[in-house]
């Protein structure tokens, strides 16, 4: 266990209390927070954007992006001490990492592919126009 | 706190999936929903490894999330090709510039 009461007095009482916080565990709980924003990002521009691409841009970025950050954070929470088991986790999940940051990407690339020889075509200017007095 | 940490990830994780929801229910080109529904596997298989830190068996459950994971790719693949109705390129340009000369 790293001694942690010198460096963070917030952190020394969660470890006086008994809830066993670690450093490493804080950057964990950053990393999960900051992939729900990303999260949030998609979501916003899942229901605000006028078009299929445009959603399509919100999805693609903020979904491999808020996934990776979270499964980061996760295996820095999990990871309680420095056994071989733990260190087996994280490589577990760092793959699942590695593999979603390969298929994301290639799905929403294929998708992207067949809605554009499937004639959808992009919103213009004139089209956003029309919307609006709609 | 790992405990507390765990279930508001995954209540704030479940509550966003609310608008992919929606975007399934009202989307208009089925390539909307497709999209919809790949997110929404996506962040199931962040859900499952969530899960399994509440059980505490996190060992078990990252195997759930690489084998749904495999499946989410390949399901939104076979439906965009599925979707797709092959028109290649070249034809869509020989027939813009067709009607181009039309007019």
């Amino acid at each position: 266990m790293i001694h942690v009461q010198a460096v963070l007095p917030v952190v020394a009482e969660a470890v006086d209390k008994g809830g066993g916080i670690f450093p490493l565990q804080l950057i964990g709980f950053a990393l999960g927070v900051l992939g729900l924003v990303f999260f949030l990002g998609t979501a916003v521009g899942m229901i605000r954007f006028p078009d299929f691409y445009t959603r399509m841009h919100a999805a693609g970025k903020g979904d491999t992006l808020s996934t990776m950050l979270m499964l980061a954070g996760f295996a820095l929470v999990t990871m309680e001490d420095f056994s071989l088991g733990s260190w087996l986790l994280v490589v577990k999940i760092m793959a699942i990492v590695l593999f979603l940051y390969i298929t994301c990407p290639t799905s929403t690339h294929a998708l992207m592919r067949a809605a554009f020889e499937d004639d959808e075509m992009p919103l213009e200017e004139k089209d956003l126009a029309k919307r609006k007095k709609k | 706190m790992i405990d507390w940490f765990s279930i508001v990830m995954g209540t704030a994780l479940f509550l966003m999936m609310i608008p992919m929801v929606y975007r399934i229910w009202v989307g208009p080109t089925p390539f909307d929903r497709m999209l919809a529904v790949n997110v929404i596997g996506t962040k199931t298989a962040v859900l499952l490894v969530i899960i399994g830190t509440l059980f505490g068996r996190v060992d078990m459950f990252v195997d759930f999330a690489i084998a749904y994971a495999l499946l989410n790719f390949v399901s939104a693949i076979v439906v965009s090709r599925y979707l797709n109705r092959t028109v290649s390129l070249r034809d869509m340009e020989e027939k813009e510039k067709a009607k181009e000369v039309e007019a």
